[in-house]
């Protein structure tokens, strides 16, 4: 029997593969994503019923935390709004840290009297518990930096030397519990404190530009931790499937180091936006501002023009409004574009999914690369809600903290009209100096605002 | 050193599944285009709630009358059950967008 129930969690594990790969792939992505969770169903009806040596099964309670848990996920996937995606992964990320957290912890008591305290199944419950609080935590912190509840006003002091100190004290305590000739249950809260502590010191002193990157990470450690919970079990399709997610997790994480060109260790340890950075002379610099009028005029005498859309846009829900205006302007014979930057909105690929919602066509999205060698043939730049991806510092000022990081050269178009409520910084905290550029112009303003505005105008002019 | 052969011994097979999946995780991803970032993450994120079986087990090995690990393992399939409905439902809806709409 028990044989069987091992050959179908094969099967299982192999259809988690297939999907994920499917995940990967543009045309298979939707298929892949209902292939692993049809994975996902079939292992949790083949723990329910492969057979145990003891206990009591106790099924009604397992069935109601499914139909508690199911409900509450399914409800939040269908109300949260696409902008709040990023804060949605990210605390259903913590939750999955919390269970294999609570299995390492409860599991500390199942420990057979006697057991050996050197011992695989010690190790892999202190496992278990150590990554799922670190993910817990860390993922709560990120949810909370995200939505601008912990904005920067949650400072430790000497961060990096804390962090260290943390993980020194944790492996102190895990091996002093290891030493011990039986289980010493002050040491195992004593870990468990320790580690939810790692996972507030380890996210907190992380600047917002680089949360993306840490919402990752934490994922992957979820992955890595599903795999510690495996291990106490012996359960192939968690070691495997958490392992999978760790790895892939790793991967994207490297990923999307490099689409900002930022080594991974460089977003750990030196915060993006920690340093105030700028040059102190903004006052003195002009900005040229101009009326949704004229810039209507100017916009229908164009050939070419580009939109480069930022978060601003879309928590505006604005680009509903944007993709109306790119149609009058097409029937008008103007070319329209959007130049998407890879880390534009919160996460990598998230504007995507935020233009794909206001039913813009996949083929009017340009990469970054594809942006950057036609800006100088582009008539008009509207640059609407994002600051930092077309910052020019990134480029000349190796003192910014975004130095290195690619930009969109939107100041090589021959004008550029940025959207913008007021003067203040952008996400990474730096001023651009774009804004004073001779060939800039500012529309001050609500973002939906002003594009209302410039929509009328163009149906009128 | 006998005590690192025990652990070898004992645990050679799991650590040799470890090892290869962790390399095939690694393939998999290969080169995913960015715009794919987000609904792989939070797909990868869906997966990662296969801790799930983990607090069925634990719940099914539970005597009837052991409330603090029922109470517990509860709390961790409710946890769990969101990351994994929560996140597969989210996934589909952010790829729902992707499909081509044509007019």
């Amino acid at each position: 029997m028990n044989n069987i129930i091992d050959f179908l969690y094969l099967i299982s594990i192999v259809v988690f593969i297939v999907g994920l790969k499917g995940l990967s792939h543009p045309e298979t992505a939707r298929k892949g994503n209902l292939t692993a969770a049809f994975a996902m169903g079939a292992a949790i009806i083949i723990s329910l019923f492969a057979p145990m040596e003891a206990g009591d099964n106790n099924y009604l309670w397992i069935i109601g935390g499914m139909l508690v848990g199911s409900a509450i996920g399914l409800t939040a996937a269908k109300k949260v709004e696409m902008t709040k995606m990023p804060e949605m992964v990210s605390l259903f990320n913590g939750l999955g840290g919390a269970c294999a957290m609570l299995i390492g912890i409860v599991e500390f008591k199942h420990l057979p009297a006697g057991t050996e305290m050197v011992s695989g199944a010690v190790f892999a419950n202190i496992f278990a518990l150590f990554i799922g609080a670190v993910s817990f935590t860390g993922s709560l912190i990120a949810w909370g930096k995200l939505n601008g509840s912990l904005r920067d006003n949650l400072k430790l002091p000497f961060p990096q030397v804390l962090n260290i100190l943390t993980l020194v004290a944790i492996i102190g305590a895990s091996a002093l519990l290891m030493s011990k000739p039986e289980l010493d249950f002050n040491l195992v809260f004593a870990i468990l404190g320790l580690s939810l502590f790692y996972g507030v010191a380890f996210v907190t002193p992380i600047g917002g530009g680089d949360m993306p990157v840490v919402i990752s990470l934490l994922n992957s450690f979820t992955g890595i931790g599903a795999t510690g919970a495996g291990l106490i079990y012996g359960n192939d399709i968690m070691i495997v499937g958490g392992i999978l997610v760790g790895a892939s997790g790793i991967i994207l994480t490297v990923m999307m180091c490099e689409a900002m060109n930022r080594s991974l260790i460089n977003v750990i340890i030196g915060g993006l936006g920690a340093s105030s950075g700028g040059s102190g002379s903004d006052r003195e610099q002009v900005v040229k501002e101009v009326n949704p009028s004229d810039l209507a005029i100017q916009l229908k005498y164009s050939d070419k023009v580009t939109i480069v859309p930022g978060y601003g846009l879309a928590v505006a829900q604005a680009q509903h409004i944007c993709h109306e205006i790119e149609s009058i302007l097409e029937e008008e014979g103007v070319e329209v574009k959007y130049a998407i930057h890879p880390v534009a909105g919160r996460m990598p690929g998230h504007m995507n999914v935020l233009l794909a919602e206001s039913d813009v066509s996949y083929d009017k999205l340009q990469e970054l690369e594809a942006a950057n060698s036609e800006f100088p043939t582009t008539d008009v730049v509207l640059v609407i809600g994002a600051n930092d991806v077309v910052n020019p510092s990134a480029k000349e000022d190796t003192a910014s903290p975004i130095y290195g990081m690619p930009i969109l050269d939107v100041e090589l178009a021959k004008n550029v009209v940025v959207f913008k409520r007021g003067m203040s910084t952008g996400y990474a905290g730096v001023q651009n100096p774009l804004f004073f550029g001779d060939r800039t112009k500012m529309l001050f303003g609500d973002a939906k605002a002003s594009l209302t505005k410039l929509k009328e105008e163009i149906a009128n002019a | 050193m006998e005590l690192l052969i025990n652990f070898l011994d004992q645990y050679l097979a799991i650590i040799t599944v470890l090892v290869l999946a962790s390399f095939l995780g690694m393939e998999i991803i290969g080169k995913v285009p960015t715009v794919l970032h987000t609904p792989l993450m939070s797909g990868a994120n869906a997966i990662s709630g296969v801790v799930v079986i983990g607090a069925v087990i634990l719940i099914r090995r539970a005597e009837a009358t052991d409330y603090i690990t029922l109470v517990l393992g509860f709390l961790g399939i409710v946890l769990a059950m969101i990351n994994v409905v929560g996140g597969f439902a989210v996934t589909n809806r952010m790829l729902d967008m992707f499909k081509k709409k044509k007019k």
